[in-house]
Order: C-alpha cells, then structure tokens, then sequence
C-alpha cells in the first residue's frame, strides 16, 4: 500500500524536521533540568516513554505490516471465519497488563519520593520563599530575609528551597520547568513546593494556570547563584528599594500586570494574612486525604479562632445581601 | 429615552470589534436569505411538516448530523483565529479579552456542541436500523432532545452577538467564573447554553438504553448485537451516570452567580476546589462518552473492510464495558498538581493505567480482525487506518500523563494540548468521519466522491500531525495552554510556525470535504442496492434511504453479523429466510411540542442570562404548560397499511 | 428481552381486525415503564451529587448561625410524617387501581395530593423563618446547600403535585386503561422515590444536624 508507505514517511521526516529545529533539544526545557527534582522527574518520563514504546512501536510496525499484507490485491491468505483465538487474546491481555503493573509500581514508588510538599533531604537549611499569585503578578516574600519581590526570584544554588504558596485572586500554578513540576497556588490554601537548583543559571517560572485576562503576562525569572552573590542582592534590596506595606500590598492586588519590583521590608504576618483571608488553614501534606472535607471542617473554626473582627463584618454583609435577596 | 436605548444596546450588543460586526452582517444577511427562499419557495409548511415537527430517528439524525458540521464550521474558525493568533510572536491580531473568549467557545463548541450532536446524529441514523427496529423507544423524547441541543446550543452562540462570549476556559474554574470574576452576561450564556442542552443529552442516553435493551429484532440477544450498538450502549450507560452531576454543577455554580450563594465562591465558606471535581466527575467520563461509540464505528468498517469478522467480539464487549465503568475513577487526574497527596496522587495514577488496558486489546482486536482479512481502502476505511496509528501515539502520551509525579511537569501545558487533539481529532473526529462515510450512502441513498474524499483524507492526516506534534515539543519547551502570546525571546517561533501551517491544512480538509458533499450532490452516484459496501448488519439489508418505517417485515435473526451469513448461505444455492406476511404498520404522529418547548426553554434561559425575570418566568411556564399538553394527548399514533408499504417497497424495487 | 416491545413493529396479528391493539400498547407501556426506572437512575445521582456537596460544605457557616442553632425539629417531624403518609396513600390509589375502582383511586389520589401540598406549605413556612431567622441562601456555604438540597426535593414533589392533578383529571376523561394504568404507576413510583430521598434529607441534613 503505497499511500501508507508515503505517510511513514511524512511522518518521519516531520520528526527529524522537528528535531533539527528544535536546535539540539537546548530549548526542550523539561529534558533539560537544573535541579534534583526536574531530574527525577525527567527519569521517570524517560522510563515510562521507553516502557510505552516497549508495545508501541511493535504495534505500529504490526499495523503497517497488515495494512501491506493483506490488502486485496496481493491475494494473501483470506480466512474469514477467523474470530477467536484465546491463546491470541490471553497474550495481548497480558502485554499491557505486565507493562501497566510495572509502571504502577514505579510511578507509586516516585508518587511518594517525589511528594511535593516532603522537604528535601540536604544538609543545607532551606530558605523559604512565601509565593502569591495575584491577578496578573506573582508577588515573592523572604519571610527570614524581610524582603519581597514581584515577578522575580533569586536564591542560592544548592540549598533548599521551600515555597509555600497561596492565590489572593483565582487559582494559578506555579512552575519553574527547570527546577521541576509546578503546583496549584489556591485561595485559602497554604500549599508547600519543594524545590532545589544545582546550579547557577537564570531559569524561566510561569504562571500555568488560566487566571483571566493578563494570565499570559505572569511569567518570572527564578535566578539562582552561589549565596554570596545572593547575600549581596539581598543587601541591595534592602538598601535600594522602598518598602512594603498594607496599603502598598492593596495597591498590588489591584488587577493588572506589573514589571519586576523589589521592596525592602514586609508588613509582618501579610502571608498568613492572605491564607486567612478566605478562611483558610495550612494546607494537609502528603498524608492528607480528601482535601475538601478538611478545608470544609477546618475553615469554621480557623476563621472564629483567627480575630473575633470578622464575623461580625460578614454579618453585616449578609444583612444587606438578605435584602437584596428579598428584592431580586 | 433616546440615550437610555443607546446605551442598553451598546450594553446588549457586542461592539467595538470589525471581526465581529462582520459576523453581525452576514449572521443577518443569512437570517434574511433564509426566510426569503423558504417565502419565495413556499418552503414552510414543509420545512414545519417535514423537519421541525418530525419524531423519525432518521430525520433527527439529519438535523444533528447537519447542526453538527456546522457547529464544526463554527469551532474550526475559533481554532485557526488562535492559532493564526500565535502563529508569530507577540503577535496583536486579537486582544487578549478576545483570545480567552475563542478558546472558551473553541472548546465548548468542539465538545459539546459538535463532537456530542455528531455522535447522537450517528446513534440515530444508525442504532435502529442495525438492531433491525423501527424506532427509537421514545420518538418524541427524541424529537425533544434534538430541539433541546439545538436551541441551547443557539443560546450559547448568541453570545458571540449579544452580551459578549464566556471567557473562563470550557470547564469554567470558579472563583474565575463567579460573579467577582466575571460579572458579564457570557458565563450565564456558557451555563444555560450548556444545561438546556445537556437535559436533551440526558434524555439521548435513557432513550438509546431502552431502544438497546428492548427493541432489539427478535432472535438478536445481546451477544449477537453488533459491535457499534455495543459502544451506543456503554456510551449512554455513561452518560445517565455522568450527566446528572453536569446538571447540578452548572445549576450551583448559577445560583451562586444569580442568588449569591456560597458553593464555589471565595467567601462565605465556598469551596471552588469542589467545582473541579465535580466538573470531572462529569468531563473524564464526557471524554468516553464521545470515543466509546467511535471505537464502535471502527469495529464495524475494519471487519466491513476485510471481509471478515470481528476478532475477539467477547474481548471487545468486556472492554467498551469496564472502560466506561473505570471512566468513572480517573477524575482526579486532571489536577495531580492540587496537592491532595500521594495517596490520592497514587491512585488516579493507577486507575488512569489501567485503562490504557482494555483500550489497548482493542487496538490488538482491530489489527487481528484485519489479519488474514481482503483489505480494500475506501475512505472510511482510510480513516480507520489513519486513526489506529495517531490513536496508539495519543493514548501512550496519555500513560505518559498519568504517571502523576511526571506530570506536574505536563500539566496546563501544550504536550496536555497536543496529547488531547490526538486522541479527540485522531480517535473521536477520524471515528465520527468514518462513520459519515460509511454510512452516508444509507443515509442519503448516494455515495460520497471517493476521490475528493482521499484529498480530504490526507490533507486532514497530515495537517493533523503538522499541526499537534511540534505542540508536545513546545509543551516541552514550557510554554503553557491558554497563553495568548509570547515573545521572541522564548524560542517558540518556529514550532508555533509550523502548527498554524497544520491547522490550516486541516481547515482545507474541512473544505475538501465540503466540495465533496456538494460535488456528490450534483453528480449523484446512486446507490440502488441498498448495501454498498457488501455489508454485515441489518442495516444494509433495506434500501437506501430506509423507508419511512425501516423494515416492512422486521428481521428474524440467527447469528452474529446475520446479513453477511444470509448473503453466504444464499450464495452456496441455500434459499435465503423465509419473510414473515406483511402487516399495518403502527408508527407515532409527528409533534410540534418538542419544538416548541424548547424554544421555551431558550426563552427562559435567556431571561436568566439577563435576569429579566418579566421574560425568564413566561419562558418556564411555557415548557410546563406544554409537557401537560404532550401529557393530554391520547391519540399519537397510527398505522401505515400494508398497500401504502407495498408501493413504497416497489418504488425501492423490492419484493415484499 | 429480545421480543418485540416495540409498538412501531407490526402489531400481533391476532387483533388485525381491532385497529388501536390494546396489546401493542402493553408493550409501548412497558417500555416507558422501563425508561421512567432509568430516569430515576439519573435522579437519584443528581440527589447523590447534592448531598455530596452538602456533607462537604456542611459546617461551613462563616461565622453565621448553625443549623442546630435554627433547625425546629416538631415542624420537620411533622412534615416527615405527612410525606410518609402521602406515600402509603398513594400506595392504596394504586390497590383501588388494581382492584378496577377508579372512584376509590381517584380519591386516594386527592388525598396524596392534599398530604403534598401541606408538605410543601410547612416547607415553605420553614423556609421563611429561618431567612427570618438570619439564614438565607446566601448567608454561607452551609445554608446554600441546605436550600438547594432540600429545595430541589421540594421542587420534586411540586412537579409531582401538579403532574399527579394532570393523571387525576385523564382518569375522569379516559378512565383505568393501558396508559393510565402505566401513568398511575409511574406517579406512584416517583412518589415513593421522593419519600426515600427525603428520608436521606431528615437524616443527613436535620437529624444529623441538630444532634
């Protein structure tokens, strides 16, 4: 059959043309990982594409080969009746279910070593970057060093990094493709993401999640260099740049896109502040279960421990939607 | 007065975009032709007699079938306005308010308003007459369901026009959809749109169970069935599971936006994490639903096509069942990245594998069928071989997705997009594609240009592959879905170059296909033998196109593929079945409720869409007072005599 | 399973001579018998997904009141025994059916249809005070799945109210035949099936709420 001789070849050619211009894979950032995590997890995309492979390339070569063999006019063996064979049938059973065992027990494996919010085993401290998504802006507060910054982020090679993230807008995901897998930032949530670079290097973060209007606008440098370099940049920070505060958070908050800002100082408590806001609670880690039923049973009582101001607020706002109610 | 008119229409109407004022022109330059020539012809008696007020599967599966493609036509447009949109960098063809409004209705419309009427249309112009019946189960829940999908998916088009498009993504993630983060009118049209159309989609599925279980021709038991009427089956199985829970979650996620309750919002104690999943409790199974009849399709044209029969009947069966009972326990995986832990994590990862079994000897059943089998490669053949290749590539980047820890590094990303066209365009649209070939000359009683139909062929297939596979690279390269542009900075120039390329490719298939249509129209190749294929199922046994009530005597059935035996019994100077005497035929009236109330039904929703309760109030009270209508008729049926059959069966040049 | 139920096939030729076979439509009736069990499926999944969402959000007041702060069991009890008897009586309509007594099936009908309608008046009664009360859809997740939950039920037995006075005035017009008897049986179906649902909703949503 020609026309499936001509389309193997399409395809292949398209392939190769794909991976000429791609430029030697530089730019295949996910193939590319900086840090232990984006390493692991690349291992596990290498092993279960090689293990799909196991069956798909033989189907595919299968399929051409009938295609060609048995079409009409070679007049080849024709045996109509044919419908059933349960030594055929056991074996193709079992391929995908031998090769599903096998890659269940890997990815169950690399689900719990790779558990987002499990820190990392390193001699080093973390350092701990408080990750906000607003509408349209990532806002990155240094809780230990006092200092935030918007749409970029730098830190030292080779230490930890424990970002904790919450959304004060609709949800986005937080992703550093180099670094590894991104993370889910969600109103009232205080999710963890645990991430390590191994070397220097400016690597690209974004917002991967839709979030409304500017969401494409919300992509971010993560920088990292060596800790003097990054001791050195805190410094100028803290010298050089204005400082944070409520009013300027609100301002922030405001929708819109924003360039890399830098502020000297946080107000104290804004991170726990924004996760409380929506009646929220640190998120459950990797043993947590239904996440809903915990966010419905804790948030009640979060909320009523958290300041004895706001049901009395939310009272009075319910008066007025009430009426509204009644005249709608 | 002058001013307030003003401003409400300014308010009403979309504006401030050439795109769309174009759209307005020829939206109202249609509208008028229409009316013209249906005046001009005196057209509408017929067009009320015979189409809108009809209860005949057959008619209904047109009226899908035609709404269907335009609906394609439609969401096609959608696609390659973005992708000429991020064909270059930084590119500012459209705004990104506008960029976010198209991918919305791309994908609304692509799902629920193309691929699901096309698949209903298929279930009705095929199912009955391949279980040999004369009917549905329900002709007028039928109708109904019809009119339901039309005039809701007519209410979510307005939108384009009036009131401006939703824009929060096709599954609509609050707090984003919520009245504090979209506080227009298109998400209303996005949630009534839906839900009208999704009561009709419901009703589909109860009808086909019962039309499966019960209607079936006498000596058919279930493991005689043919194979397409298996995958109807589990699909609708599917979809009265699935679709009651769309239903509630669009109606919260109303009354949140309407009455200011608290389900998904931010405050008062809401929890939008509960819409995602209760979205995918419906959308993973949504996604079967739509592949599962498909796979059916291509059951029947691979042992159609190789002269042979279809290995592994039992294998195929048990896998469209547990495939679309495992539908149900895969939903989690749309959001590995939420942060529910690795149990849950471990688990939809597991359950999401294990489909990629039964899918898989499925797979291994198509090629053993055409294994020592007489291929020969008429088009909807072609598509069934170009589906197995770009379906087994789209199904090992789906593994590939489920292995939860990898794919954080997957998700939101264009390797997500690409792998979800594959399996959609390569599995569902190549599936639904063959199904119209197969079975259009049945349908229309002619057969469609083979050679129009091979360029159609092969400029889809590879405008496909040019199009989806530089996007798995890019999904590599990190750029993520739903962005409306990026800069030349990132790399992507070349990638995103190549797929605009592709997607136009596929439009000129689309258009190829067209011309294929309207060619074939023209020079007419009729089909007089009723079975153009030297077909397996009862449906080829009746002429092309099936009389008014399908079978004049209804078929005793013996075996498996029972045309295709009969055919080699009578070939080996058996005598073929005797066929039982002819009597009346009782077939159901035609109704103009089912249209009528769903024109009520849109009326309601577009009260709600405007909360104008002067209008929405009127509108439900109208779908009430006409289900008691339908509910004080008595005499809905008649009967076709055996004369009238007799002369419709020798205008077919059949002998009865 | 494979006969033909399907009354667009040919009629059994016995009734030939009888035009409207009585028996195609035994048939016709069984499939819509059978197509009314299905819709409860999806009913009962649509119940499912509702009180799904009101254990999830159940406790989520914001800081506004409880249920057990408002809920006044005597009226709910009360309205749980109305509805338990409506359902019984709706069973004897279906005995008088059976036994060929249209007068008697019509009346216990009337009186389900009473029992209904003080079901819904003591709902709507509720309802009132508690928004009264301070506790409106709108006041937190928790009353919102409250009012959807018990509301959709609600709303159930008002379309059965209605549909059940559509079925009484056909009896009076048409008498006990073939489809009647199928309507009747189906409006009784559905009515039990409400009285199951709502014994989930005392449970779940008052007992458990109070306690």
């Amino acid at each position: 059959m020609m026309k499936g001789l001509r389309r193997l070849t399409a395809m292949m050619s398209l392939l190769a043309m794909t991976i000429l211009m791609t430029g030697c894979g530089d730019k295949l950032i996910v193939l590319n990982p900086k840090g232990e995590i984006g390493k692991h997890q690349l291992d596990l995309i290498i092993i279960s594409t090689v293990l799909c492979l196991v069956v798909i390339v033989p189907v595919l070569i299968l399929t051409f080969y009938i295609v060609w063999k048995y079409r009409k006019e070679k007049k080849a063996k024709y045996d109509p009746n044919w419908e059933h064979s349960t030594k055929l049938e056991t074996i193709w059973w079992s391929i995908p279910i031998v090769i599903i065992a096998i890659l269940a027990v890997i990815t169950v494996q690399y689900s719990y070593k790779l558990e987002p919010s499990k820190p990392l085993e390193h001699e080093a401290e973390p350092i701990v970057i408080q990750v906000t998504s607003l509408d349209w802006k990532w806002l990155f507060q240094y809780p230990d060093q006092g200092i935030a910054t918007v749409n970029y982020i730098q830190f030292p090679d080779n230490v930890p990094i424990q970002f904790e993230l919450t959304s004060d807008a609709p949800m986005n995901s937080f992703w550093i493709p180099q670094l590894g897998g991104q993370i889910y930032t969600m109103s009232g949530m205080a999710m963890k993401l645990h991430l390590i670079a191994n070397e220097p290097g400016s690597y690209l973060g974004m917002g991967a999640n839709f979030s409304g209007r500017e969401f494409g606008k919300m992509q971010f440098t993560a920088k990292a260099t060596s800790q003097e370099e990054f001791d050195t940049w805190v410094q100028s920070v803290k010298d050089s740049s204005p400082a944070l505060t409520k009013e300027g958070y609100e301002q922030l908050a405001i929708p819109g896109v924003s360039e890399v800002e830098t502020f000297s100082s946080i107000p104290t408590g804004l991170f726990q502040e924004i996760v409380t806001k929506y009646g929220g609670h640190n998120h459950p880690s990797s043993e947590g279960g239904s996440n809903n039923n915990e966010h419905g049973s804790h948030s009640n009582s979060d909320k009523a421990a958290d300041s004895d101001k706001a049901p009395v607020i939310e009272k009075e706002d319910h008066s007025s939607t009430n009426h509204e109610g009644h005249t709608k | 007065m002058l001013d307030k008119i003003k401003d409400f229409a300014s308010d009403f109407f979309v504006t401030g975009d050439p795109l769309i004022y174009g759209a307005d022109v020829s939206i109202g330059l249609t509208i008028i032709a229409v009316v013209f020539a249906l005046t001009y012809f005196k057209k509408w008696t017929w067009l009320w007699r015979d189409w809108l007020t009809t209860v005949d599967h057959k008619k209904i599966g047109i009226m899908y079938v035609i709404a269907s493609l335009l609906m394609l036509f439609r969401g096609g447009v959608d696609a390659l306005l973005m992708r000429t949109q991020l064909a270059i960098p930084d590119s500012e063809f459209l705004s990104p308010e506008h960029y976010n409004q198209i991918f919305t209705t791309h994908g609304v419309i692509m799902i629920l308003f193309m691929a699901m009427p096309l698949m209903f249309g298929l279930f009705n112009l095929v199912v009955p007459l391949q279980l040999g019946a004369r009917d549905v189960a329900f002709p007028f829940l039928n109708s109904l369901s019809f009119w339901l999908f039309f005039f809701g998916a007519m209410l979510f088009n307005v939108s384009f026009v009036i009131g401006g498009s939703p824009d929060a993504g096709w599954l609509s993630y609050p707090p984003l959809s919520g009245i504090s983060h979209s506080p227009g009118v298109g998400q209303d049209f996005y949630i009534w749109g839906i839900q009208i159309s999704g009561i009709g989609s419901l009703m589909t599925g109860i009808n086909f169970i019962v039309t499966i279980l019960k209607m079936r021709a006498p000596g058919m038991k279930l493991m005689k069935m043919p194979m397409f009427s298996w995958s109807v089956l589990s699909s609708c199985l599917t979809i009265i599971l699935a679709f009651p829970i769309l239903t509630v979650t669009l109606a919260l996620l109303f009354i949140d936006r309407y009455l200011g309750a608290h389900f998904f919002t931010l405050d008062g104690g809401g929890n939008p994490m509960m819409y995602i999943n209760l979205i995918w409790m419906w959308g993973h199974p949504e996604v079967y639903i739509v592949v599962l009849p498909a796979f059916g399709i291509f059951s029947e044209i691979a042992a159609t096509f190789a002269k042979k029969k279809l290995f592994g009947y039992k294998s195929m069966v048990f896998a469209l069942m547990s495939i679309s009972l495992l539908s149900f326990f895969t939903w989690a995986h749309h959001f590995f990245t939420m942060g529910s832990g690795a149990n849950v994590n471990a688990f939809f990862a597991v359950t999401t594998m294990i489909i990629a079994i039964p899918t898989g000897v499925k797979v291994f059943n198509w090629l053993f069928t055409m294994y020592r089998g007489r291929l020969s490669f008429p088009t909807p053949m072609l598509w069934m071989i170009g589906f197995i290749p770009c379906f087994v590539v789209g199904g090992m980047t789906g593994v590939l997705l489920s292995v939860a820890p990898a794919d954080f590094q997957f998700h939101n990303s264009y390797f997500l997009i690409a792998h979800f066209h594959q399996v959609l365009i390569g599995g569902v649209a190549f599936g639904y594609f063959a199904g119209l070939y197969y079975w259009w000359p049945k349908v229309f009683g002619f057969k469609l240009n083979e050679k129009i139909g091979k360029w159609a062929f092969w400029t889809w297939n590879i405008g496909f592959y040019v199009c989806f596979m530089p996007q798995y690279f890019l999904g590599l390269m990190g750029m993520t879905r739903r962005v409306s542009s990026y800069g030349w900075d990132k790399g992507w120039y070349e990638l995103n170059l190549t797929s605009t390329i592709g997607g136009f490719l596929m439009g000129i298939g689309f258009l190829f296909q067209v011309w294929q249509i309207l060619h074939s129209i023209k020079f007419m190749e009729k089909d007089t033998t009723g079975d153009p294929w030297d077909g397996r199922t009862l449906e080829w046994t009746i002429p092309s196109p099936a009389p008014l009530y399908n079978f004049a005597t209804l078929p005793q059935v013996t075996e498996k593929d029972d045309f295709w035996e009969e055919k080699q019994r009578i070939a080996q100077g058996h005598a073929p079945k005797p066929r039982p005497q002819l009597e009346p035929i009782h077939m159901p009236k035609n109704s103009g409720i089912p249209f009528v109330m769903s024109a009520f039904w849109f009326v309601a929703g577009f009260g709600f869409v405007f909360d104008w309760l002067w209008m929405a109030i009127p509108g439900l009270i109208g779908v009430a007072v006409c289900m008691l209508v339908h509910s004080f008729r008595y005499k809905t049926d008649y009967y076709i005599s055996v004369d009238e059959i007799k002369r419709t069966e020798a205008a077919a040049r059949r002998v009865v | 399973m494979a006969q033909s139920g399907n009354h667009i096939i040919a009629k059994p030729s016995q009734e030939h001579d009888h035009g409207h076979g009585k028996e195609g439509h035994h048939d016709l009736e069984s499939l819509r018998m059978m197509g009314f069990w299905i819709f409860l499926i999806t009913d009962c999944i649509l119940f499912g997904t509702l009180f799904a969402t009101y254990v999830v959000l159940n406790g989520n007041t914001a800081g506004g009141p409880t249920p057990a702060e408002l809920f006044e069991m005597p009226g709910v009890i009360a309205e749980t025994f109305i509805l338990l008897t409506s359902s019984f009586t709706s069973g004897l309509a279906v005995l008088s059916m059976n036994r060929g007594d249209r007068k008697g099936l019509i009346r216990w009908l009337l009186v389900t249809v009473l029992l209904g309608a003080s079901f819904i008046a003591l709902e709507v009664t509720e309802f009132m005070t508690l928004v009264h009360e301070g506790a409106s859809i709108s006041t937190s997740a928790q009353w919102s799945a409250f009012y959807v939950l018990v509301g959709t039920h609600g709303l159930h037995v008002t379309i059965g109210l209605v549909w059940m006075i559509a079925i009484m005035i056909q009896l009076k017009q048409h008498g006990i035949n073939s489809v009647t008897r199928r309507k009747v049986n189906i409006i009784s179906l559905y009515w039990h099936f409400l009285d199951v649902i709502w014994i989930f909703v005392f449970t779940i949503v008052y007992m458990m709420g109070v306690m």
